[in-house]
């Protein structure tokens, strides 16, 4: 019996033993595994080094963007309602009364809702008297895309366009609630009625869609301009072309103006930049 | 096989009354439907006839994909016209009459697409006008 008892002992202690250093030396002999090959290792690591903090991202591709010169609206401000109605007849955008359900492509607003974020304190008269116009702002990195569950709104590869497939929108109004700009409107009755005049070649919306601005894909893609920047022709008013385009006609007015864009602190990185 | 009588004139009552609507109407299946050809006089289309009838669906779906999310906007050229690929800027432009062309069929099949709930039909637009 007492035999048994003191083998059964030297055993168990054996076994716990081996489970508690069986651990340390597997990890003893790990560590100089690693020791030997110390010296291929570290070439890469001194590369990376170089590529890594946190600069710009390199841009590549079209990234399509505006610039609205506030200065020409000062003077004009029968010039801003021009690229409004031109919009909303090329996009068959209803012109609902009540503000709460209204549709907005690019509407009218005042400073201090463009830019809540800037001082309001003191402001010219001009710019407390003053229609800014607003539009989608066809972000870098759109939280609306983001918000999206069924891939309605999307970013168009080819050019950096902010889209929308309004097939596929179940009208669920994340993108309104993501984005930061309220440039999304939501069809809570059937539009047909409240637009004067139709353009035949573009759909209208139904009941329960959202919608927005589309920087004119369509009339892009024939070669147009946009139609607020048509409607605003000769005056400068609104630059529109390729922010990645080191040589276009918007980098060479962002180049030589300050401009500001809207909410900055969204992160969102919008396209649309402003001359105030 | 027990109640032999009550389940064979119950299976024969329940075949009968399932296949109505074809014994009602004498195995016909009404007239088919006539969809009018273009008016103005195109002979032509983006596919043969047969093509078009079967998977009209199919292609305007992909026209759909391919100008909204894939930017291919490139155009059809049908009988040396050229139409941008869409439901309102290039089908309708020939079938200018929706309710003699497409609802002759899809109320005959008893299908309801939703294309005009968004899509501008001829007739739509000749309302506006009069307003």
């Amino acid at each position: 019996m007492d035999n048994k008892r003191r083998k059964f002992l030297k055993m168990a202690g054996a076994t716990v033993l081996a489970g508690i250093s069986a651990p340390a030396l597997v990890k003893l002999s790990s560590t100089s595994a690693v020791a030997s090959g110390e010296g291929g290792q570290a070439a890469p690591a001194a590369s990376h080094g170089n590529a890594g903090g946190h600069g710009e991202e390199q841009p590549s591709g079209v990234r399509l963007g505006m610039v609205i010169d506030m200065r020409q609206f000062y003077q004009d401000q029968g010039l801003l309602d021009e690229a409004i109605a031109a919009c909303v007849k090329a996009h068959n955008v209803p012109q609902i009364p009540d503000p709460k359900s209204e549709i907005k492509w690019i509407w009218k607003t005042g400073f201090g809702n463009l830019f809540p974020e800037h001082s309001q304190k003191l402001r010219s008269e001009k710019i407390k008297n003053s229609q800014f116009p607003a539009l989608c702002n066809h972000c870098d990195n759109p939280s609306c895309v983001k918000a999206c569950p069924t891939k309605a709104t999307f970013v168009v590869e080819k050019n950096g366009i902010v889209a929308m497939d309004f097939h596929r929108c179940i009208g669920c109004r994340f993108c309104m609630a993501a984005c930061p700009y309220g440039a999304r409107s939501f069809n809570w009755q059937d539009p047909r009625p409240f637009i004067k005049e139709y353009n035949a070649d573009f759909p209208t919306r139904m009941r329960g869609v959202v919608e927005k601005c589309n920087f004119c894909g369509e009339r892009l893609a024939l070669g147009l301009e946009p139609a607020c920047v048509e409607a605003c022709k000769g005056t400068g008013a609104i630059v529109f072309g390729d922010l990645n385009d080191s040589h276009s006609e918007i980098r060479k007015v962002l180049d030589q103006e300050f401009t500001i864009q809207r909410k900055p602190s969204a992160g969102t990185m919008p396209s649309v930049f402003y001359i105030v | 096989m027990y109640n032999k009588g009550l389940i064979v004139s119950g299976l024969v009552i329940f075949v009968l009354l399932v296949t109505f609507p074809i014994w009602f109407n004498g195995l016909d299946a009404g007239p088919l439907p006539k969809p009018e050809l273009p008016p103005g006089g195109e002979k032509e289309c983006v596919a043969p006839a047969a093509e078009m009838r079967d998977s009209h669906m199919q292609l305007l779906n992909e026209w759909r994909d391919d100008v909204l999310r894939n930017s291919d906007r490139v155009t059809v050229t049908v009988g040396g016209k050229e139409y941008q690929k869409g439901l309102q800027i290039a089908c309708m432009q020939c079938h200018s009459n929706k309710e003699k062309f497409c609802d002759t069929c899809h109320e005959y099949a008893a299908v309801s697409p939703t294309c005009w709930d968004c899509h501008i039909t001829p007739t739509e637009l000749a309302k506006k006008e009069a307003q």
